[in-house]
């Protein structure tokens, strides 16, 4: 059953692992919990899921596959490890009622028994509640398995609140697969910073030693000095003019809040697409025009290249010369999105538009081609695997 | 040898099951959550409830994975050597053993608490992944190796500040301790106040989630905050009623710079009391 639960997860996304696996087995097998659905949720996750930004993926992945289900009795079919149902058994029983169970046939007979039990019960699902036997009637309700244990009886249940805690989705705004906003904009920023300072290493200060080993009279005397921080170097194009400007500006708003981050970091704007000029200042649009041809001899190779912009045009727009919207450009959008990229090889473009429209419209998919796969959703995720791709 | 909160720390069902599982299968235990909720706390109480030594290693961001360990002083030595002093023969006297050293070498089991594991480099993680998993490490000056005797109960706290290494947190039972919700944060406030009159608590629970869930704070008060609070308005002794938001001239709730620590909240606050006055 473990396994069934944990190639569901696999299935949904969460990136688990055999190790964590592992560990949630040796925890079932010391006792840890003990059979009831609440526990293994909490169990499981601690094990398996170590970031709260999959929480939520998460819950709904045990929802599906625990759906209606009350009890672990249910879902565990008859391979549940003996040692388990062992320690459990010592656990809830007197010694009293550990002489009657020898006296049935010792633990063997009665972990036979339990399987048994567990089998049946899972053949008859007795109207939604898949408990085994009922306190009372069967050997192991007699023996008074009590509600903290594998909940075998039904007393556990009923004044348990109706919602369970993974189908409360309590870690929805977790999730890093929604788009930036207030709420998780600090994840973000996070993200940025952790791409912006590379090491704080320490190196040998080799003119300090010299000096202060001679003003030490000859004595050694080691100088450190923490090597550099922030080396990375940023480009920022930002289009403009269109229905994404809120989102752009939001992406603008992030990099800014981390700009001391960075050495050094620069903002362009552009409408639609790249062509022979952009601008620095957005509102002098019209009159403060860059030759993009200077700024591409300006800052050298060692800078990368974010775009953010939706990509969403007439495919015209990057094809054809003369096919801009607002001016007649002599080349075409390629040409100059080559030249960018060609020159700068560490170059991603975020984009705003969900990514599930992305298959969907003509001018997102050439310049996904034209940036060789590397756009990314303007989500935390996105922002994260951008940085990823820029090292 | 269950943990099952104290009399100290309020620690909810779930908390309570990631200790024992760290505690069970001496695998280290990851928590990270808002500042104030706890985290760092939880060592203490774990090591005073379960009657064990507390070792704890801040971590900064220029803590390096070794200074745990140990650390090998050749600088010294070398002048030494150069002074011709005596104790330079053996390299023992320049070793000088770190927290995890020293959390192997103890006589019992003890419980280690490594704070704010986020604040040091990205790479810190990921120099202890032996030490975590095998609870050993070599110390190559002096040629032995250090094996824990009693593998320690690890406590790990971060804040978010940076990620951690995907091959570390496999290692790692993770928890992640919510915000209290009211419930909780009640019984957090009975234990450190068990005497505070229950009209003056539950004005004081009211106005602080307000003020929690205004839009546009930078810093949201967390509990430490509701604490402090707390404890002004016991000493000064103001009484519930001025609490109460209903009177138009107290919207301000008394000292509530305890509250609100950032200059630019206090300001939005304000602003936003201003305005609902003159609404009125
Ligand atoms: N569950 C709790 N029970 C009792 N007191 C608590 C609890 N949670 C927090 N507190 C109070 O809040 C204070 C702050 O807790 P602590 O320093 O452990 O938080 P933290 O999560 O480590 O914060 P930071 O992220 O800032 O390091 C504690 O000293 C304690 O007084
Ligand atoms: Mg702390």
């Amino acid at each position: 059953m473990l396994i069934d639960f944990f190639l569901s997860l696999k299935q949904h996304g969460l990136p688990v692992s055999v190790k964590e696996y592992l560990m949630l087995c040796e925890a079932m097998e010391k006792g840890v919990i003990h059979g009831s659905v609440d526990d293994f949720y909490h169990l499981s996750r601690i094990c398996l899921v170590k970031d709260e930004a999959n929480f939520d993926r998460f819950d709904r992945a045990f929802a599906a596959y625990f759906k209606g289900v009350e009890s672990l009795a249910a879902v565990l079919p008859a391979d549940i490890p003996e040692e388990w149902l062992k320690k459990l058994a010592e656990r809830l029983l007197t010694e009293e009622e550990k002489a009657q169970v020898e006296a049935l046939g010792g633990w063997d007979k009665l972990m036979e028994t339990l399987k048994q039990r567990l089998e049946e019960q899972k053949g008859r699902h007795q109207g939604g509640s898949k408990w085994i036997g009922t306190a009372g009637t069967s050997p192991f309700g007699a023996y008074g398995y009590n509600p903290e244990g594998i909940r075998i009886g039904q007393e556990g249940s009923r004044n348990r609140s109706a919602v369970k805690v993974w189908d409360r989705r309590e870690f929805r705004d977790y999730d890093d697969n929604v788009e930036l906003g207030i709420r998780n904009i600090q994840l973000a920023l996070r993200r940025l910073r952790k791409f912006a300072r590379e090491g704080a290493e320490e190196e040998l200060d080799m003119d300090g030693t010299i000096r202060s080993t001679a003003n030490n009279a000859g004595y050694l005397e080691l100088k450190l000095v923490p090597e550099r921080h922030n080396k990375v170097k940023v480009l920022l194009f930002l289009d403009i003019g269109g229905s994404m400007d809120d989102y752009v500006h939001r992406c603008e708003e992030l990099f800014s809040a981390c700009k001391t981050e960075f050495k050094h970091l620069e903002y362009f704007y552009f409408h639609n697409f790249i062509y022979e000029s952009i601008w620095r200042n957005n509102r002098l649009r019209h009159s403060e025009k860059f030759s993009t041809f200077d700024v591409l001899h300006k800052y050298g190779n060692d800078y990368k290249l974010i775009i953010v912009g939706d990509a969403t045009m007439s495919p015209y727009e990057i094809l054809q010369p003369g096919g801009s919207v607002e001016h007649w450009n002599d080349e075409t959008g390629i040409i100059w999105l080559k030249r960018l990229t060609d020159l700068y090889r560490r170059a991603i473009w975020i984009n705003p538009t969900p990514e599930a429209h992305w298959p969907w419209t003509q001018s997102i998919k050439m310049v996904r081609e034209l940036m060789e796969d590397r756009m990314f959703p303007m989500t935390v995720k996105g922002l994260g695997e951008g940085m990823k791709a820029l090292r | 040898m269950k943990f099952t909160g104290s009399q100290n720390y309020i620690a909810t069902d779930d908390l309570k099951l990631a200790v024992n599982a760290a505690v069970t299968l001496q695998r280290p235990l990851l928590i990270k959550g808002e500042p104030g909720t706890g985290k760092t706390m939880l060592a203490e109480e774990v090591a005073a409830a379960l009657g064990k030594p507390l070792l704890q290693w801040h971590i900064k961001s220029t803590t390096k994975a070794q200074q745990g360990l140990y650390e090998y002083d050749a600088v010294s030595r070398l002048r030494d050597s150069q002074l011709g002093e005596e104790k330079v023969k053996d390299i023992k006297n320049y070793i000088s053993k770190g927290t995890m050293w020293r959390a192997f070498e103890a006589d019992e089991q003890v419980v280690l608490l490594i704070d704010e594991i986020d604040k040091a480099d990205i790479e810190f993680p990921n120099d202890l992944l032996r030490e975590l998993d095998r609870m050993e490490f070599y110390c190559y000056e002096t040629r032995e190796t250090v094996v824990a005797k009693h593998r320690p109960i690890i406590f790990i706290t971060s804040n978010n500040e940076k990620e951690l290494p995907d091959a570390f947190l496999r290692r790692c039972f993770f928890h992640y301790i919510r915000f209290p919700d009211r419930n909780t944060m009640q019984q957090i406030v009975d234990v450190h106040f068990p005497g505070l009159k229950k009209a003056l608590l539950k004005e004081a629970m009211e106005v602080f989630f307000d003020i929690r869930e205004m839009p546009g704070l930078k810093k949201k008060p967390s509990t430490s905050e509701l604490l402090d609070w707390i404890k002004l308005l016991v000493a000064e002794d103001i009484p519930p009623e001025a609490l109460k938001s209903g009177d138009t001239n107290k919207l301000i709730p008394p000292m509530y710079g305890a509250l609100l620590k950032n200059e630019q909240d206090v300001h939005l606050f304000e602003k936003l009391v201003f305005l609902a006055k003159r609404n009125r």
